[in-house]
This record gives structure tokens, sequence and C-alpha cells, in this order.
């Protein structure tokens, strides 16, 4: 079972606490309508599906709060989580090692 | 005494006399024997007979790698295990334990005859004799595959027994009590750190166990470890015995199984059986030892073969000799010290054989003190011997030309492959192993963990080295925990070092193609298996262990893989490292369904969610039913009736007069805030801005994708308070949507999102009485503003009410929310005031008819994800003027507008019959199969109408009214036609009071 961190919380919890919410950093657009068919379909279906490095949602349920986390998809290690809305941390050489 | 145990021998209490059954026979054994070595003090060797060619069989082992000595034990009702190993399983008085695989009996086995007919059952004999035809598939090979496969008996009953559950938090976990394991507790107990060793044998001292001639620091082995275990206790460390650490998790949380009782003749009356650990630690130290190879050569499965450090284990750990007259197979020196123990100890060894040309001179002078004959540059090219080996052929090996073979008798063949470090749990962290040219094995290489490898678990041999190594382990993990602690070394007398060398099959005169030569003794795969699926086209190791299933039995390739890699590689021509090793996954050992269930059974399985009104419910006669987690009042049968007499008579009573229900598991969320209406103008598909505070809205909520995910009515309370309902299993789904969009789309929105499903009890009253009944208890609404679709906080029955005038019937209705600590108050006033019009109380099987006649639809029921509001005929819920919601602008996307999407229709049946829900709709029933199915029916009820309703998704089926469609079922074809999906009071006449 991961131990993943809660930015809100500050606290490193068990894997149980939380849920995961799909991939990060895809903003619902301001104006839906002014969106092409082909432009809505890759918003609403269209992900990254990274092997390595991803930048996912997950929920942390005991404090409600929705967070990004970096996530490595092969190993399965948390590389670093961050609150909604912060900038899209660049992957540091020693965070991906 | 037992012909082959040693008077005085060994680590069993010879004063403690056990008696078990084995196949109905009674034998003796001692306090501290396992099954195994008990048989075997005994002389028996036969324990069981093999999963595929049924061939007789003992134990190979003496340990939890076990593949062979697989029995059924017994302790009573519902307590019986299957495929137990008898090198594991400690003896306790009257344990009752069987053979597996065999029929009539373990000597006699007609099962057998597979064994002569081992051609057709060779490498993927699954894909090529079950093959064709056809019509064979499930009328003759399945049923037949399925009686002669599975290994053991299922037991039949529910496990009477419990199993118990812990966290723990440690500093350090070492994983397995053997010299190393010791020497790294020892190094990491130094400064006060939480130190746990684990076991997974009775007694800690691992393989020290079987060499008490070993000394270390001028005490004998066992002393030895006395005296270390006493110190490591008298500093605190947590020593468990008969743990398994079966996985290793991700950031170092390590799972142990421990066995609590299976070993007492008497358990404590509701003692735990087993109890699972889920370790969380700081550092974890691997010191697992190494597991020894079988060699591989035609007949080495004959009950009497086994692995020479088994026997040793068996002569030191139980004081038993496996046989009198012992012969010896090796590639590896420490098969020697096995000989010299057993020849110590009254064997008359027969001759040891050693594959290699050069074997140490102190070995060589060790046989000869002893008049052992020993053979080097030889190879076993056969066995002989029914049930239990009498002879082993021997011969002469120079270069690749094998000489003339002799026959040497034996009563029993000691062998030794070498040594593979066990790397499980190491490889379930998706460490990286290294091949090393020289030990002919795969090392523990990169790491992924805060873990650290010791001792024969990475490639050591000798006791002085392995020590040194546990404890410089043990002071690393020491100092990944950022303590301190010294250096300590052993000295070791009477050491036993050694190297070997690695083979495939050993060389042979035979034909190689007859040669039953094992590599999975339990799988009963053989070596020419793995060449022939190599020869068919296999060139993953993942795919020669599929279709040979080779390492797939129950040990999980602690005995087969290695040899069926250097084999595999050989035939491939490759270097092992370039085959690689197949995927090690958990659990370590086999390990019971009810240590992973723990406590989570039964009626602690999951929880049970009951309204303020369930007891009532229940004292009245209810009969309840699930629903998400809630357990809700599914109807009231009066005495006689059966269900669909309840359900009808509470239908009836409701449209008559006044029918009285227990709503509250329905979702309620409190949307508050200066952008509450903006935000419900957001999320829901209707307009919000104009609902005046006092009146409520029915909400249809879509995800972005446009498919319905959620309804309920909605009331405004005042202009920056909703109170949302949601479905019942949608509560909690819908909250966490709102919050996702809220925190981090529109973070900017001033609105509050409170859950309050379990803050209010809510009752519906339905039916034409509902208004006269409830107004006399209702103070401070104005009913002359008060219309269907209303809502309103005042009292109800002097309780303070959220009252909502809404219908889910069809009929007037209301709902009535208190505070939930009131709800029980509430119904009890009710039913009272209700008793002049017939107050029924129902449940929600009358709920369902009732809104299925108004064609009212259940999300989740009538809607399944891929149904957009068009599809359920719900258009009118959305908000057309509005710019932007949740799910807009997929309702304009392509897929979504074209035609023939299934829509929701109503259906009635020609013969007035009741369809299935979940029932296939065809349009034509006499077209070929498989037919065309152009939908289902998702709602189907008996009525209050006198006929069944039912609904239904059908392509294209608003543009199909009154047409008919075919329903096939298992007894005939259902002809029904599509009507509106609002089979009563269409035009909502029985709302206006």
């Amino acid at each position: 079972m991961l131990l993943i961190h809660c930015p809100y919380c500050e606290d490193t919890l068990p894997e149980l606490e939380f849920t995961y919410a799909g991939e990060a950093h895809i903003a619902r657009p301001a104006d839906p309508s002014a969106f092409s068919d082909e432009e809505w379909r890759d918003f609403l279906f269209i992900r990254t599906n990274a092997r390595g490095p991803h930048y996912e949602r997950w929920r942390h349920i005991g404090c409600g709060r929705f967070f990004n986390a970096l996530r490595d998809t092969v190993s399965d290690r948390f590389l670093m989580t961050y609150k909604a809305g912060e900038a899209r941390p660049t992957l540091t050489q020693e965070a991906a090692e | 005494m037992s012909r082959y145990r040693i008077p005085g021998k060994g680590r069993v209490d010879h004063s403690a006399p056990v008696s078990f059954t084995f196949d109905g026979k009674t034998y003796g054994g001692l306090r501290g024997d396992t099954v195994a070595s008990a048989l075997l003090a005994h002389g028996v060797h036969l324990m069981g007979r093999s999963f595929k060619y049924h061939r007789p069989r003992g134990a190979v082992t003496a340990g939890s790698e076990e593949p062979n000595a697989l029995i059924g034990t017994s302790r009573g009702a519902g307590q019986f295990e299957p495929n137990t190993r008898a090198t594991v399983q400690e003896l306790r008085a009257g344990l009752v334990t069987e053979s597996q695989n065999k029929w009539p009996n373990l000597s006699f086995d007609v099962g057998a005859v597979n064994d002569r007919a081992y051609m057709l059952f060779s490498a993927g004999f699954y894909y090529k004799t079950f093959m064709w035809p056809k019509s064979f598939w499930d009328k003759v090979y399945e049923p037949v595959i399925r009686g002669a496969a599975g290994l053991g008996k299922s037991p039949t009953e529910p496990d009477p027994d419990r199993y118990a559950s812990r966290y723990l938090h440690t500093d350090v976990l070492i994983v397995g009590a053997g010299p190393a394991g010791i020497a790294a507790a020892l190094a990491a107990a130094q400064s006060g750190a939480d130190v746990t060793l684990v076991d997974e044998n009775p007694e800690m001292g691992g393989s020290l166990l079987s060499d008490p001639a070993v000394q270390i620091d001028g005490k004998p082995a066992w002393d030895w470890v006395d005296a270390q275990l006493a110190r490591l206790r008298a500093a605190g460390v947590r020593l468990m015995t008969r743990t398994t650490a079966i996985g290793y998790y991700h950031q170092n949380m390590v799972g142990l199984c421990q066995r609590l009782t299976d070993h007492l003749d008497n358990p404590p009356k509701g003692a735990p059986r087993e109890r699972m650990w889920r370790v969380r630690a700081g550092q974890v130290v691997l010191a697992q030892g190494a597991l020894e190879k079988p060699l591989v050569f035609d007949g080495n499965d004959r009950p009497g073969v086994m692995l020479a450090g088994a026997a040793q284990t068996y002569l030191h750990k139980y004081g038993v000799k496996v046989g009198d007259n012992p012969a010896i197979v090796t590639s590896h020196d420490s098969a020697w010290y096995a000989a010299f123990d057993l020849a110590d100890n009254g064997a008359r060894v027969a001759a040891i054989i050693d594959t290699r040309d050069v074997v140490r001179p102190d070995l060589l002078d060790g046989a000869r003190k002893r008049g052992i004959e020993a053979l080097t540059s030889h190879t076993v090219t056969t066995t002989r011997g029914r049930l239990r080996v009498k002879s082993v052929r021997v011969a002469p090996v120079r270069g690749t030309h094998v000489g003339t073979g002799r026959s040497i008798p034996c009563d029993c063949l000691l062998m030794s492959g070498g040594w593979t470090p066990s790397l499980h749990l190491f490889s379930h962290t998706k460490g990286s192993l290294a091949w090393d040219t020289t030990s002919q094995t795969f090392l523990p290489d990169r790491k992924t963990e805060e873990c650290e490898i010791a001792g024969a678990g990475r490639g050591l041999w000798g006791y002085e080295s392995v020590l040194a190594d546990g404890a410089a382990a043990g002071l690393r993990a020491l100092q990944g925990l950022g303590r301190a602690g010294h250096d300590a070394s052993f000295t070791v007398a009477n050491d036993r070092p050694g190297t070997g060398v690695s083979h495939t099959e050993l060389p042979t005169d035979g034909n190689a193609g007859k040669a039953r030569a094992f590599i999975d003794f339990q799988n009963d795969v053989t070596a020419k298996d793995i060449r022939l699926a190599v020869r068919e086209g296999m060139r993953s190791i993942e795919h020669v262990k599929r279709y040979t299933t080779n390492g797939m039995a129950t040990d999980q390739g602690k005995m087969s893989n290695i040899n069926g890699l250097m084999i595999a590689a050989d035939a491939l021509g490759k270097a092992p490292p370039q085959v690689g090793l197949t995927t090690f996954r958990p659990p370590y050992t086999p390990t019971s369904f009810g240590a992973f269930c723990g406590y989570l059974r039964g009626d602690t399985f999951q929880l049970t969610r009951k309204t303020p009104i369930d007891p009532w419910a229940e004292a009245n006669g209810a009969v309840f039913e699930p629903v998400a987690q809630w357990r809700r009042a599914w109807y009231f049968p009066k005495p006689g009736e059966d269900m669909h007499a309840a359900v009808l008579r509470e239908c009836k009573a409701t449209r008559a007069s006044l029918g009285i229900f227990d709503a509250s598991t329905l979702g309620k969320i409190e949307v508050a805030g200066p952008d509450a209406v903006e935000f419900m103008n957001r999320m829901y598909t209707n307009p919000w801005t104009k609902l005046q505070p006092g009146r409520c809205r029915y909400g249809l909520l879509l995800g972005e994708d446009g498919f319905i995910r959620d309804d309920g009515v909605i009331g405004r309370l005042s202009s920056d308070l909703f109170h949302v309902t949601t479905t019942t299993g949608g509560a909690a789904r819908v909250l966490t949507m709102m919050e996702d969009y809220l925190q981090t789309e529109w973070p900017e929105l001033d609105v509050w999102l409170t859950s309050t499903t379990e803050q209010w009890a809510t009752v519906a009253l339905n039916g034409p009485n509902a208004l006269k009944m409830l107004k006399p208890l209702v103070e401070g609404v104005d009913w002359e503003d008060f219309p269907h679709m209303s809502c309103a906080e005042c009292t109800v029955a002097g309780l303070p009410a959220r009252l909502f005038r809404l219908s889910f019937t069809g009929e007037i209705g209301f709902e009535v929310n208190v505070p939930a600590r009131h709800g029980l108050t509430l119904w009890t006033a009710l039913m009272e005031a209700g008793k002049p019009y017939d107050i029924c109380p129902y449940g929600t099987e009358t709920m369902h008819v009732l809104r299925a006649e108004k064609g009212y639809i259940i999300v989740g029921q009538d809607t399944d994800g891929t149904v957009t509001p068009a599809d359920a005929g719900l258009e009118w819920a959305i908000g057309k003027a509005k710019k932007d919601f949740v799910g807009k602008r997929s309702l304009s996307r392509p897929d979504i507008v074209a035609k023939g999407r299934k829509q929701l229709v109503g259906l009635l049946t020609e013969d007035g019959s009741l369809l299935q829900e979940g029932a296939q709709i065809v349009l034509d029933p006499n077209q070929p199969k498989p037919m065309k199915m152009v939908g289902h029916v998702t709602s189907s009820y008996q009525s209050t109408m006198g006929h069944p309703i039912a609904m239904a998704v059908i392509e294209g089926g608003f543009d199909k009214m009154g047409e008919t469609v075919f329903v096939p079922m298992p007894d005939g074809v259902r002809k029904a036609r599509i009507t509106s999906t609002v089979f009563y009071d269409p035009s909502n006449e029985r709302l206006k009071a």
C-alpha cells in the first residue's frame, strides 16, 4: 500500500485515504461551445496515458481536497504532490530517479 | 521406537509422543515433528501421487518449498485444508491427514495410466489433444478435464475459524532468522531501534539447526543460537516464528502471515487461526537464505529421491535417517557434508556421485576415512524402484561421452544441484537481478526499496561469511535510519564452505526423448517438455512457462525456475540472462483466503447503514433489501401475504387513500453561499435563476460527456440556499463531482457544499388524502401558496422540518424532513394521524411500481451511463437558454445527435406476462442467430392496472410507438407493444388537489 502526501494536510497517509481522479492539468474550457467536435472529443477522451512520470489528480478523502501529483506509472512511485491550481512543476532529474 | 529414528537425536522431544493418522493408518511421532519427518521415521517415503501422471512421490525437501508431499489435513467440520505441505505441517495430537491424487489408494492408483500415456500429455497438451472435434469441447473434454484437474479437494463447508489482522510499524524488519538474519538483528538492535525478526519455521536458527557441529565464537551452533535469541529478546527485539513474509509491497510494506493455532493440540476457544500483519518498516533486511536445486535426470522423482540438504535437516532437526543405505548425487560440495553426517550416524552410504572432475581433497579424504565410495566425473542416468527407489544407475563421463554404466543399490538417493538464492521477496519490489556467471545464478542487483539482502540470499556460502554479511546488513539498515552502531565479527570453527557447478539435464547414455527427468515435480513438467516448447516456437521464458506450466504450481517455481531457465536457454542457444527469469509474485507460499479476509467477512464484511425509522420497520415485519450500503424496508407483508400480494396491497392503498414511506436514504446536499445559484446553473441542466425561494424543481445532472449521472428534486429555501436531493446510491458520487468542479474549475465561486444525507430523516406521504392528513400537523406554511413543487421550513407535528410538496408516485405527495434524531417520532406521529385514512406503510418495491406507472426513471436502472436526456425523454429538463452547464457541449456531438440511439419507451406484453428486467429485445424473432439486439428491458413490474408494465431502451424507440417487438426468453418468445412510458394518469390530474 502506497503512502501519499496530502499537500493540504501536510501529512503522508495510507493510500486507503485517497482516490484517483484522472489526469491533471486538463482545464475545462471557459467556452465549450467554441470548441469544434474534434477538440471537444479530445478534451473529453484523449489522455496522455504516460509510461513513466504522469501528472494526475488525486483526492484526499480525509480533508476532501483535490490535489495534483506526479507519479511514475511504471514504478507506481509518487515523485511529488502539489496543490490544485499550482503550475505544473517541471520534473527534476533527482525526482525522476 | 520408529525404525529410522535415532534415539535422543534432534530437536524433537523424545519423551513426548504424538499420534496422528495418514490415509487412515495411525502413526506415532514426536512433539516437534512435521508430518513428513514423522512418516520418514517410519520409513514411509510414499506420500502422494503427482498431479498429471499420478506418479508415486515422496517428500523431496524439508521445508516450505516442498512440491511433492502435499496432503489434506483435517481439524474438524469445515476445517479441511487441501495441499498442506507435509514438510511444514507440525504434528499435533489427533491430526488427521490424507494423501492426494490417488484412487483407489496410494499404492495402487488407476490414474497412473496417465503415466504410460505420457506422450499424450506433453507440453501444451491442452492446446493439442483437446483441439477437435469441436463438438467434444463442452460435452467431453471440459467435464473430463475438470474432473481430473485440480490439486486436492476443495473444502465445501464454510470456514468456521477466525482470522485476525494487525498493522505494525517497525524500524527494521528482518525476514529469515538463520545465521544472517540473527546477525543482522543483533546489529540492528544495538541503538534502541525497534527491530522485528520473523521466520516461517517453528524455531529460529535456519540452517544452523541442521548443522549442529558448527561452532561460533567457541559455542556449538545450537547453544549459540539460543544465546543470541536470548540477547535479542532482552534487547526488546520482536521475534515472530511460524510467520511467513508473503509479499513485499511499495514503500517497505511487507505482508506477514502468522500461523497461530494449527500446531496446537487444543487451541484456545475463539483464538484466531492465523493473523495477517501489514508491516511498514523503515528498513528491511532480507535474509531468506537459498533453496537447493534438484538435479535433472531420468527417475529423479521417485520416492526416496530427495535433496541432500533435506536429508541433513531430517537427520539433525528431527533425528530421522531418511534411509539406511543412501546414495548421493551432487554437483555441489554441500551434499558431501550430508553424506558424512549420515555415515557418522550409522547409515551405510552407497556412494557419492559427483558430476565434477575435481573435488576438494578434504572432501575426498572425508569420504575415504568413512569408507564411502566417491565417484567423480560421474552421472546418474536413471533410477529403479516402483514405490521407492531401489537402485541408481551411474556412469562415468569423459567430455561429452558417457561411459558404461552400473547399478548401485540404495534405499534413497540424495541430490544436490547447488543452491539458488531466494529472491522472491526482492523480486516483488521489482528489484533487478544480475546473472552471476561464477555461481551460475541470479543475484540481487538494483534495489527499489530501503532494503538490504544478506547471506546465502545473495549467493554467499559458509557460515563465517554469512554471519559477517548479516551483521553488515543490519548495521547498514541501522545507518539508513540515521542511527549508529558497531561492526561485529564472528569466528567459526567446523565451517562448511562450498562451491558447485550448474547443469541442465545430467548427461545420459539413454534415450533423452524418453527420459522422465522432472523439473517441476508438482506440475509434472520434464526437461523434454521445456525443449519441446522451445522447438514449437516459444521464445520468451514467460511463454515457455505458460505452455509447459513450469513453475505454475503452488511452490511457484521455487525448485523448478532455475532448472527450467537453464534448459530453455540451452535449447535457445542463449545465455540464461538473455532468456530471463519469470516474474515472482506474492504470496511467497500458499496463503489461506481466511488470512487475507481477516475480519472482513460475514456481518463485518461491510457496514450496514440504517435509517432512524429502521427499528419501526423491523418491529413491524418489514422485509429488507440492501440498497447501496443501506438496508431499506422492501415491503411489509401481512400474515399470509407473499411479496406480490403485499406490494399490490401497498400500491392500491396508496393510490386509494394514503401511503407512508421512509425516504431517509435519499442523498441530500446543501448548496449554500452567494454564488449558490450560479453554481447550480453550471452543474445541473435546468435553469435555477428564476426559481423562487419556496419552490422546487426536478434537477438533472450530466457528466461532461452528456450522459445522465443523477437526478433529484431540488428545493430553493432562500436565494442563497439549495436543498439538493440525489439518488440513494449517488449521494457520495454527486458530492464528489460537485466538489471537484468547485475546487478545481470554479474556485472563484463563493459556495459551500455540505453532505446532509444523515442529518435528515425523510418521510414521504403519498395519496389523495395526503394533504388532508398533513395539514393539521403543520405550522408555518401558507397553504394558499404551496402548490405542487413547493418547499418550506416549518414545523410538522411540532418538529422543526423542511417540507417538500412533490410526487414520485403520481399522487399528491409530500416529503417531510426532520432532524434525524426526530425521525422515529415523526414517523409515529404520522402513523397515528393517518389512522383515519387507513395509512399504509410501503417499501421500496411499491415505490418502484408507483414511479414506474408514471414513467419516472430511476437513474442507474433505466439509465446505464450511455443515456442522454433526449434518450430518456427528459429534454424538457434542459435550460435551453443557458450558455453552458456540465455536459451541454456534448449534447451536440455527432454521436449524440445521430439517429438510431436507444431511447426509453414503455412496453406492454401481448399475453399479459411479466417481462424480465435485463431481457434483450429483437425486431424479428425468426432472423438467423446471432440476432440483432436492439435494446433491453430496464424496468418491469406487476402494476395496479391489472397488467404488468415495463420500460425498455430500444434503438429509435420514439419513432416506433405502437410497433411490436420481441423478447426471446428461455421458455418462448414474448411479443410486446411499444408505448409511452407514462402508464398512469398521463395528464397529471391526480397531482392537482
